[in-house]
Protein backbone atom coordinates (compact mmCIF):
# COMPACT_ATOMS: atom_id res chain seq x y z
CA UNK A 1 0.00 0.00 0.00
CA UNK A 2 1.08 3.68 -0.95
CA UNK A 3 1.99 5.85 2.50
CA UNK A 4 -0.95 7.26 3.20
CA UNK A 5 -0.21 10.63 3.57
CA UNK A 6 -2.44 13.14 5.83
CA UNK A 7 -2.36 16.73 4.03
CA UNK A 8 -3.43 19.47 6.70
CA UNK A 9 -2.72 22.68 7.34
CA UNK A 10 0.00 23.40 4.98
CA UNK A 11 1.75 20.01 6.63
CA UNK A 12 2.11 16.64 5.35
CA UNK A 13 1.45 13.98 7.93
CA UNK A 14 2.70 10.39 8.43
CA UNK A 15 0.90 9.75 11.08
CA UNK A 16 -3.26 9.99 12.00
CA UNK A 17 -2.78 10.33 15.99
CA UNK A 18 -2.42 13.85 17.37
CA UNK A 19 -1.29 13.91 20.82
CA UNK A 20 -1.39 16.46 23.85
CA UNK A 21 1.23 17.33 26.58
CA UNK A 22 -0.61 17.82 29.32
CA UNK A 23 -1.35 15.45 32.57
CA UNK A 24 1.88 13.95 32.41
CA UNK A 25 3.41 12.33 35.99
CA UNK A 26 6.85 14.30 34.50
CA UNK A 27 6.91 15.97 31.17
CA UNK A 28 10.25 14.03 30.38
CA UNK A 29 8.43 11.34 29.04
CA UNK A 30 7.08 13.29 26.25
CA UNK A 31 9.74 13.00 23.98
CA UNK A 32 9.52 8.78 24.43
CA UNK A 33 5.75 9.36 23.72
CA UNK A 34 6.67 11.52 20.48
CA UNK A 35 8.43 8.88 19.62
CA UNK A 36 6.84 5.50 20.11
CA UNK A 37 3.75 7.26 18.84
CA UNK A 38 5.45 8.70 15.50
CA UNK A 39 2.85 11.35 16.28
CA UNK A 40 3.76 14.85 13.86
CA UNK A 41 1.27 17.27 15.51
CA UNK A 42 1.09 17.98 19.51
CA UNK A 43 -0.95 20.22 21.23
CA UNK A 44 0.24 22.57 24.18
CA UNK A 45 -1.74 25.68 26.15
CA UNK A 46 -0.59 29.05 27.22
CA UNK A 47 -1.31 30.33 30.58
CA UNK A 48 0.59 33.04 32.86
CA UNK A 49 3.70 32.49 33.88
CA UNK A 50 4.03 32.23 37.75
CA UNK A 51 6.60 33.91 39.26
CA UNK A 52 6.51 31.90 42.48
CA UNK A 53 6.57 28.42 41.40
CA UNK A 54 9.40 28.43 38.56
CA UNK A 55 8.60 25.26 37.21
CA UNK A 56 9.87 22.98 34.11
CA UNK A 57 9.45 24.39 30.66
CA UNK A 58 7.48 22.23 28.42
CA UNK A 59 8.59 23.50 25.08
CA UNK A 60 12.23 21.79 26.13
CA UNK A 61 10.64 18.47 25.99
CA UNK A 62 8.80 19.00 22.72
CA UNK A 63 11.03 17.59 19.71
CA UNK A 64 11.69 20.05 17.32
CA UNK A 65 10.21 18.33 14.13
CA UNK A 66 6.51 18.43 16.11
CA UNK A 67 4.10 20.67 14.57
CA UNK A 68 2.79 22.52 17.65
CA UNK A 69 -0.84 23.28 17.92
CA UNK A 70 -1.53 25.46 20.60
CA UNK A 71 -5.03 25.67 22.10
CA UNK A 72 -6.97 28.25 23.38
CA UNK A 73 -7.99 26.84 26.59
CA UNK A 74 -9.20 28.86 29.29
CA UNK A 75 -11.09 31.29 26.62
CA UNK A 76 -14.81 31.72 27.15
CA UNK A 77 -15.34 34.27 24.45
CA UNK A 78 -14.28 34.42 21.24
CA UNK A 79 -12.74 37.18 21.73
CA UNK A 80 -10.47 35.73 24.51
CA UNK A 81 -9.71 32.48 21.81
CA UNK A 82 -8.74 35.37 19.58
CA UNK A 83 -6.49 36.93 21.82
CA UNK A 84 -4.76 33.62 22.83
CA UNK A 85 -4.53 32.72 19.72
CA UNK A 86 -2.63 35.92 18.43
CA UNK A 87 -0.33 35.64 21.40
CA UNK A 88 0.40 31.77 20.85
CA UNK A 89 1.47 33.10 17.29
CA UNK A 90 3.68 35.68 18.29
CA UNK A 91 6.26 32.95 20.14
CA UNK A 92 6.71 31.83 16.61
CA UNK A 93 5.31 28.33 16.47
CA UNK A 94 3.48 28.94 13.92
CA UNK A 95 -0.07 29.58 12.42
CA UNK A 96 -2.17 26.87 13.79
CA UNK A 97 -4.65 27.02 16.42
CA UNK A 98 -6.99 24.68 18.61
CA UNK A 99 -10.20 26.78 19.14
CA UNK A 100 -11.73 25.49 22.40
CA UNK A 101 -14.19 28.27 23.90
CA UNK A 102 -16.17 26.69 27.02
CA UNK A 103 -17.60 28.34 30.08
CA UNK A 104 -19.22 25.89 31.63
CA UNK A 105 -17.03 23.79 34.01
CA UNK A 106 -19.16 20.54 34.86
CA UNK A 107 -18.60 18.82 31.41
CA UNK A 108 -16.31 21.46 29.64
CA UNK A 109 -18.47 21.39 26.15
CA UNK A 110 -17.70 23.94 23.85
CA UNK A 111 -19.63 26.58 22.97
CA UNK A 112 -20.47 26.75 18.78
CA UNK A 113 -21.54 29.63 18.34
CA UNK A 114 -18.11 31.80 20.06
CA UNK A 115 -16.33 28.84 18.44
CA UNK A 116 -17.31 30.00 14.75
CA UNK A 117 -16.87 33.80 15.26
CA UNK A 118 -13.44 32.83 16.45
CA UNK A 119 -12.82 31.09 13.68
CA UNK A 120 -13.79 33.31 10.80
CA UNK A 121 -12.04 36.45 12.63
CA UNK A 122 -8.43 33.78 12.77
CA UNK A 123 -8.80 32.14 9.22
CA UNK A 124 -9.02 35.83 8.00
CA UNK A 125 -5.55 36.38 9.98
CA UNK A 126 -3.97 33.54 8.09
CA UNK A 127 -4.65 31.08 11.31
CA UNK A 128 -5.16 27.64 10.54
CA UNK A 129 -8.04 26.94 12.29
CA UNK A 130 -8.67 23.62 14.42
CA UNK A 131 -11.82 24.27 16.01
CA UNK A 132 -12.63 21.53 19.13
CA UNK A 133 -16.76 21.40 18.80
CA UNK A 134 -19.79 19.00 20.13
CA UNK A 135 -20.64 16.98 16.46
CA UNK A 136 -23.54 19.11 15.60
CA UNK A 137 -24.09 19.72 11.77
CA UNK A 138 -24.93 23.13 11.48
CA UNK A 139 -22.21 24.63 13.73
CA UNK A 140 -19.58 22.03 11.60
CA UNK A 141 -21.00 24.09 8.68
CA UNK A 142 -20.85 27.07 10.00
CA UNK A 143 -17.36 26.22 10.46
CA UNK A 144 -16.90 25.30 6.96
CA UNK A 145 -18.31 28.38 5.72
CA UNK A 146 -15.69 30.39 8.29
CA UNK A 147 -12.69 28.83 6.49
CA UNK A 148 -11.69 26.20 9.15
CA UNK A 149 -9.12 23.54 7.93
CA UNK A 150 -10.68 20.74 10.12
CA UNK A 151 -13.40 19.86 12.34
CA UNK A 152 -12.73 18.60 15.79
CA UNK A 153 -15.61 17.09 17.24
CA UNK A 154 -15.81 15.46 20.84
CA UNK A 155 -16.22 11.71 21.18
CA UNK A 156 -17.00 12.84 25.17
CA UNK A 157 -16.33 15.63 27.56
CA UNK A 158 -12.48 15.92 27.81
CA UNK A 159 -10.73 13.92 30.25
CA UNK A 160 -13.68 11.53 30.50
CA UNK A 161 -12.41 8.23 28.52
CA UNK A 162 -15.89 7.45 28.34
CA UNK A 163 -15.19 6.63 24.39
CA UNK A 164 -17.32 7.67 21.22
CA UNK A 165 -20.80 8.66 23.32
CA UNK A 166 -21.34 10.96 20.18
CA UNK A 167 -20.53 8.59 17.57
CA UNK A 168 -23.93 8.95 15.52
CA UNK A 169 -23.66 12.37 15.02
CA UNK A 170 -19.50 11.80 14.17
CA UNK A 171 -20.72 10.00 11.47
CA UNK A 172 -22.69 12.36 9.93
CA UNK A 173 -20.27 15.27 10.43
CA UNK A 174 -18.12 12.37 8.06
CA UNK A 175 -20.43 11.83 5.81
CA UNK A 176 -21.41 15.25 5.03
CA UNK A 177 -18.58 17.80 5.80
CA UNK A 178 -16.33 18.49 3.16
CA UNK A 179 -13.68 18.81 5.72
CA UNK A 180 -11.26 16.39 7.78
CA UNK A 181 -13.01 15.15 10.80
CA UNK A 182 -10.81 14.67 13.98
CA UNK A 183 -11.81 13.16 16.55
CA UNK A 184 -10.72 14.91 19.61
CA UNK A 185 -11.78 14.52 23.70
CA UNK A 186 -13.27 11.32 25.53
CA UNK A 187 -11.24 9.00 23.66
CA UNK A 188 -10.34 6.36 26.57
CA UNK A 189 -8.66 3.40 24.98
CA UNK A 190 -7.10 2.52 21.71
CA UNK A 191 -10.07 0.21 20.65
CA UNK A 192 -12.39 3.44 20.49
CA UNK A 193 -9.40 5.42 18.27
CA UNK A 194 -9.67 2.20 16.03
CA UNK A 195 -13.59 2.27 15.49
CA UNK A 196 -13.65 5.87 15.03
CA UNK A 197 -11.16 5.94 12.11
CA UNK A 198 -12.68 2.47 11.07
CA UNK A 199 -15.57 4.59 10.22
CA UNK A 200 -13.70 7.27 8.21
CA UNK A 201 -12.30 9.40 10.78
CA UNK A 202 -9.25 11.72 9.41
CA UNK A 203 -7.57 11.61 12.66
CA UNK A 204 -7.86 11.21 16.15
CA UNK A 205 -6.32 13.48 19.21
CA UNK A 206 -5.94 11.63 22.60
CA UNK A 207 -4.02 13.40 25.41
CA UNK A 208 -5.59 12.08 28.58
CA UNK A 209 -5.61 8.34 27.69
CA UNK A 210 -1.87 7.93 26.97
CA UNK A 211 -0.80 10.56 29.75
CA UNK A 212 -2.79 8.91 32.77
CA UNK A 213 -1.78 5.07 31.70
CA UNK A 214 0.34 3.30 33.89
CA UNK A 215 2.99 3.54 30.96
CA UNK A 216 2.41 6.25 28.46
CA UNK A 217 4.81 5.44 26.28
CA UNK A 218 3.01 1.86 25.72
CA UNK A 219 -0.46 3.20 25.67
CA UNK A 220 1.06 5.75 22.84
CA UNK A 221 2.25 2.64 20.61
CA UNK A 222 -0.94 0.91 21.14
CA UNK A 223 -3.09 4.14 20.04
CA UNK A 224 -1.03 4.70 16.90
CA UNK A 225 -1.14 1.17 16.17
CA UNK A 226 -5.39 0.99 16.59
CA UNK A 227 -5.00 4.55 14.58
CA UNK A 228 -3.29 2.88 11.78
CA UNK A 229 -5.58 -0.35 11.66
CA UNK A 230 -8.61 2.03 11.62
CA UNK A 231 -7.49 3.79 9.13
CA UNK A 232 -6.05 0.92 6.51
CA UNK A 233 -9.87 -1.20 7.95
CA UNK A 234 -11.36 2.33 6.24
CA UNK A 235 -9.32 2.53 2.93
CA UNK A 236 -10.17 -1.51 2.55
CA UNK A 237 -14.37 -0.82 2.64
CA UNK A 238 -15.53 -3.13 4.74
CA UNK A 239 -18.84 -5.36 3.30
CA UNK A 240 -21.79 -4.44 5.19
CA UNK A 241 -23.46 -7.05 7.64
CA UNK A 242 -26.04 -10.09 6.76
CA UNK A 243 -28.52 -11.50 9.00
CA UNK A 244 -27.81 -14.69 7.80
CA UNK A 245 -24.79 -16.71 7.76
CA UNK A 246 -22.75 -16.68 4.67
CA UNK A 247 -20.07 -20.03 4.32
CA UNK A 248 -16.64 -19.13 3.86
CA UNK A 249 -15.68 -22.65 2.63
CA UNK A 250 -17.26 -24.05 -0.44
CA UNK A 251 -20.33 -26.10 0.29
CA UNK A 252 -19.49 -29.03 -2.25
CA UNK A 253 -17.24 -31.93 -1.92
CA UNK A 254 -17.94 -32.61 1.54
CA UNK A 255 -16.75 -36.03 2.80
CA UNK A 256 -20.05 -38.17 4.12
CA UNK A 257 -20.69 -41.49 5.59
CA UNK A 258 -24.55 -40.93 4.19
CA UNK A 259 -25.12 -39.35 1.37
CA UNK A 260 -27.97 -37.13 1.16
CA UNK A 261 -28.16 -36.70 4.81
CA UNK A 262 -27.60 -32.77 6.01
CA UNK B 1 4.89 53.08 40.15
CA UNK B 2 2.22 50.56 39.86
CA UNK B 3 2.23 47.97 37.12
CA UNK B 4 -0.34 44.76 36.70
CA UNK B 5 1.98 41.84 35.90
CA UNK B 6 -0.57 38.61 35.69
CA UNK B 7 -3.19 40.22 37.34
CA UNK B 8 -1.31 41.26 40.66
CA UNK B 9 -0.20 44.84 41.17
CA UNK B 10 3.14 44.75 41.75
CA UNK B 11 4.91 48.23 43.04
CA UNK B 12 8.36 49.79 41.57
CA UNK B 13 10.54 52.86 42.83
CA UNK B 14 12.34 52.97 39.73
CA UNK B 15 12.16 52.95 36.17
CA UNK B 16 12.37 49.05 34.33
CA UNK B 17 12.11 48.05 30.99
CA UNK B 18 10.24 44.60 30.11
CA UNK B 19 13.51 42.64 29.98
CA UNK B 20 14.71 44.09 33.21
CA UNK B 21 11.53 42.83 34.49
CA UNK B 22 12.28 39.31 33.12
CA UNK B 23 15.83 39.55 34.61
CA UNK B 24 14.57 40.35 37.69
CA UNK B 25 12.37 37.43 37.83
CA UNK B 26 15.36 34.87 36.00
CA UNK B 27 12.55 34.73 33.23
CA UNK B 28 14.53 33.52 29.75
CA UNK B 29 13.35 36.32 27.39
CA UNK B 30 12.40 33.75 24.81
CA UNK B 31 10.66 31.35 26.41
CA UNK B 32 7.65 33.73 27.36
CA UNK B 33 4.91 36.12 25.42
CA UNK B 34 4.44 39.40 26.33
CA UNK B 35 1.17 41.37 26.16
CA UNK B 36 1.19 45.54 27.08
CA UNK B 37 -2.38 47.04 27.69
CA UNK B 38 -3.43 44.17 25.39
CA UNK B 39 -0.45 44.78 22.45
CA UNK B 40 1.77 42.18 21.77
CA UNK B 41 5.22 43.36 22.56
CA UNK B 42 7.93 41.12 20.07
CA UNK B 43 10.82 39.55 21.97
CA UNK B 44 13.09 42.23 19.99
CA UNK B 45 11.28 45.35 21.54
CA UNK B 46 11.74 44.21 25.46
CA UNK B 47 15.17 45.88 25.64
CA UNK B 48 13.49 49.56 24.43
CA UNK B 49 9.81 48.81 25.70
CA UNK B 50 9.53 50.85 29.23
CA UNK B 51 7.03 49.99 31.83
CA UNK B 52 4.85 53.42 33.04
CA UNK B 53 2.56 53.85 35.82
CA UNK B 54 -1.06 52.15 35.50
CA UNK B 55 0.35 49.79 32.70
CA UNK B 56 -1.29 46.33 32.26
CA UNK B 57 1.67 43.19 31.77
CA UNK B 58 0.82 39.71 30.75
CA UNK B 59 3.91 37.43 30.51
CA UNK B 60 2.91 33.96 29.03
CA UNK B 61 4.00 30.99 28.31
CA UNK B 62 3.21 27.40 26.69
CA UNK B 63 2.20 24.79 29.13
CA UNK B 64 0.90 21.25 28.96
CA UNK B 65 -2.63 21.05 27.72
CA UNK B 66 -4.62 18.73 24.99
Amino acid sequence: MQDDIFEIGGKKLGSRLFIGTGKYASDSMIPDVCNSTGAGVITVALRRVDFNAITDNVMQHIPSHMQLMPNTSGARTSDEAIRIARLARATGCGNWIKIEVITDNKYLLPDGYQTAIATEVLTREGFAVFPYINPDLYVARDLVNAGAVAIMPLGAPIGTNRGLRTEEMIHILIDEIDLPIIVDAGIGKPSQACQAMEAGADACLVNTAIATSENPVLMGKAFAEAVRAGRHAFLAKARGTSKWASASSPLTGFIRNHEGQS
Amino acid sequence: MIIKINGEELNFDKELSIKDFLETKKISADAVVVELNQNIIPLEKYQTTWLTHKDNLEILRFVGGG
